[in-house]
């Protein structure tokens, strides 16, 4: 019986997040299987809509990743969506210094031009992210806050001011002018969907997960995220790879950044992060460092926030419903996940193997 | 710049400070116990919403029996924030203690979840006019000059906090409760050995501290920026839980920080108009910049260095003045069996 309910256990807080969700959906009076069937019509209705919740899985995987680094490290990278933005202002200023006056530059050094400034400009606000950390003092939670707001008000700036679309109201800022056609992705059909970024995510994420599992570099930050004391003892130079490790999710947020200004949307625009990054923190929180069970559960959560506009448009439910099941689900997960914890069992005690012989 | 402008200044910052206040004084209450309370921009979101809307259902169901008037919708609107801030509180602790899970975690999850919450509950209730505060002026006081204006001309609630934080501070520092308090904090382990009911008194004021908070939330819709809009008040809270760093958790400490938070905003307002030629939108990263800075200060090592540099007879008390460390059990996973 024990047995049987321990290993049915992981469904169990999910069922229960799920429960919660529909008995709050019901409260508003809205029918809940047309409100779920709205998320799936929503994300997975037309070919285009399923290209599109592609088209946002990926930065928001693409910050995951980030994520899976600096988590290992035992590092709470808050500041990711400050380096998305980031990332989003070093592409979009390739493409509004460079590509605008030029149209003859071939678009594939734009492209190349962009995402490196993108990956350059996320991972030097998390250098300072890292750095204000080990030098400063001060917890990256805050910094990462701090940094974030100053971003989003960057971007508001730049918006506003220097790159402010002429024959616009100064009063009306919300975008810049669209970027030059050989500043874009190339998109598949009407969708925003750049198959240049599936490929580009997917690298990033066979990478940073065989990294993390085969090389010294993987095995230092998980030694410090274990303990980061003892790492410290036994000769792992913490501080140096603290700032890598940060600099790293930052580059890797920072060209999430790039895809959602250069295919997602095609300028620089007010909430350009749209809290992706915070979701990204949720992501890696529930699926505790596995890049498969990430990139699944990334997915998940991007179905439920593209189908979300449509479940407003059939139930006139808010659309912060999408935010409350991934909350609900992941504070569940984290509460109850843990049958030896929640029963008060013993953990299985890990096999001990002597080597000191070998 | 007159004398009336600036007596007039100081007011609206005394006006202002009440959410702020609240949250600080709760948070730092719940700090000295050794929890950790992340939620607070979540926290506060959702309270703000359900302080209103329980003050206006109150006032709606009221008026057909004849009782007018909104002293009574406004309490009700308090004590249901302050439940609620209590209850989200008092989930970190029994997460941490009971299911053994990190603080800073299920803090973080529950910052974003309540946001959604409030603002998927609250959908109702957008710009809906409802009650407010009384104001109150404190006769006799609020004729000196000066100070009267300041302090004795204002909204009921803000006297309320300010006995509050007084009380705080009091209990803390000069009861034996208070000992007990501080010394669960820093050392469970000793307090634990010395008969104090240790996983009670963290539950006990975790929940105190999170109910302050909530009043806070309820404090913002109900006195400073009235009624409900979606992310009404965004970002308040992660400066709540930066000056309780930077107030040392110290109540007293948290409340100088609360008025110099108030002073610079209202510098920066003031700065905005000297300089026209600065784009509006670059003031708004005055607060994000001051937070840092200020961490920045506590965090590294000036602080110790300018104790260290001082003559040797005030190191003392200098030191005590500028304590700078948490409390040592912070955040730790402490079993409650």
């Amino acid at each position: 019986m024990e047995t049987t309910l321990r290993r049915i256990w992981p469904a169990i807080p999910v069922l229960l997040a799920l429960v919660s969700t529909t008995l709050l959906i019901i409260a508003f009076g809205a029918d809940p299987i047309q409100t779920y069937g709205a998320f799936i019509e929503g994300a997975f209705g037309s070919a285009d809509s399923t290209l599109n919740t592609f088209a946002f899985w990926i930065p928001l995987l693409l910050c995951c990743t980030g994520l899976l680094v600096t988590f290992t490290a035992g590092l709470w990278n808050i500041g990711v969506e400050g380096q998305l933005v980031m990332g989003s202002i070093g592409a979009s200023w390739v493409a509004i210094a460079i590509a605008g006056p030029n149209p003859n530059i071939p678009a594939w050094i734009i492209i190349a031009l962009e995402i490196s400034a993108a990956m350059g400009a996320g991972a030097l606000w998390a250098a300072l992210c890292a750095v204000l950390k080990t030098r400063g003092g001060i917890h990256e939670i805050f910094v990462g806050v701090a940094l974030n707001k100053l971003a989003e008000i960057f971007t508001n700036y730049l918006i506003s001011n220097p790159w402010h679309p002429p024959h616009v109201g100064s009063s009306n800022f919300t975008k810049t002018e669209r970027f030059a056609d050989t500043a874009l992705l190339p998109l598949m059909g009407t969708s925003q969907f750049s198959p240049l970024s599936l490929i580009l995510v997917v690298v990033a994420l066979v990478v940073i997960a065989l990294a993390l599992r085969g090389s010294s570099w993987g095995l230092r930050l998980k030694a410090m995220g274990k303990n980061l004391k003892a790492a410290f003892i036994l000769g792992v130079p913490s501080e140096r790879e603290a700032i890598t490790g940060m600099m790293v999710a930052g580059a890797l947020a920072g060209l999430g950044g790039a895809v959602r200004v250069l295919s997602w949307y095609d300028s620089l625009r007010q909430s350009i992060g749209g809290g992706i990054g915070f979701l990204a923190v949720l992501i890696v929180l529930l699926a505790g460092t596995q890049p498969i069970l990430t990139a699944f559960i990334a997915l998940a959560f991007s179905t439920l926030l593209t189908g979300g506009t449509t479940v407003q448009l059939r139930t006139q439910l808010h659309s912060a419903l999408s935010g409350v099941i991934q909350g609900a689900l992941v504070l569940f997960v984290l509460l109850f996940g843990d049958y030896n914890r929640v029963f008060r069992r013993k953990a299985e005690p890990p096999a001990l193997v002597d080597t000191s012989h070998e | 710049m007159n004398d009336s402008a600036i007596v007039l200044m100081l007011a609206s910052i005394v006006a202002q400070s009440a959410p702020l206040m609240l949250a600080v004084t709760g948070e730092t209450i719940t700090e000295r116990v050794g929890v950790i309370n992340l939620s607070l921009d979540g926290t506060m979101l959702l309270t703000a919403m359900a302080g209103f809307v329980a003050a206006l259902q109150t006032r709606k169901f009221l008026e057909p029996m004849g009782i007018e008037g909104n002293t009574l919708p406004v309490l009700v609107g308090f004590l249901v924030s302050a439940l609620i801030g209590g209850l989200a509180a008092l989930l970190v602790a029994w997460g941490s203690a009971r299911l053994k899970q990190d603080q800073v975690a299920i803090g973080f999850v529950l910052t974003l979840l309540l946001a959604d919450l409030a603002n998927f509950l609250g959908q109702t209730f957008t710009r809906v006019p409802g009650p407010s505060v009384k104001h109150l002026s404190i006769p006799v006081l609020s004729d000196l000059p000066l100070l009267g204006p300041v302090l004795f001309d204002h909204d009921l609630m803000i006297y309320a906090i300010y006995l509050l934080v007084g009380f705080s501070w009091w209990w803390l520092y000069h009861t034996q409760p208070g000992l007990q308090l501080r010394g669960v904090g820093e050392r469970p382990e000793s307090a634990f050995g010395r008969g104090v009911p240790v996983s009670r008194l963290r539950y006990l004021y975790t929940g105190l501290g999170g109910a302050m908070v909530g009043a806070g939330g309820a404090a913002y819709s109900l006195n400073i920026a009235l009624g409900w809009s979606d992310n009404h008040i965004a970002g308040i809270g992660w400066i709540a839980l930066a000056i309780v760093i930077f107030g040392g958790w110290h109540p007293l400490r948290g409340m100088i920080g609360v008025f110099l938070y108030g002073a610079t905003k209202a510098a920066a307002t003031g700065l905005q108009q000297v300089f026209p030629e600065i784009p509006v939108v670059l003031f708004n990263t005055f607060q994000w910049l001051l937070m840092l800075g200020v961490l920045l200060l506590v965090g590294s090592q000036g602080i110790r260095r300018l104790v260290e540099a001082a003559p040797p007879a005030i190191r003392r008390p200098l030191t005590a003045a500028l304590r700078i460390a948490p409390p040592r059990s912070l955040g730790r996973v402490i079993g409650d069996d």
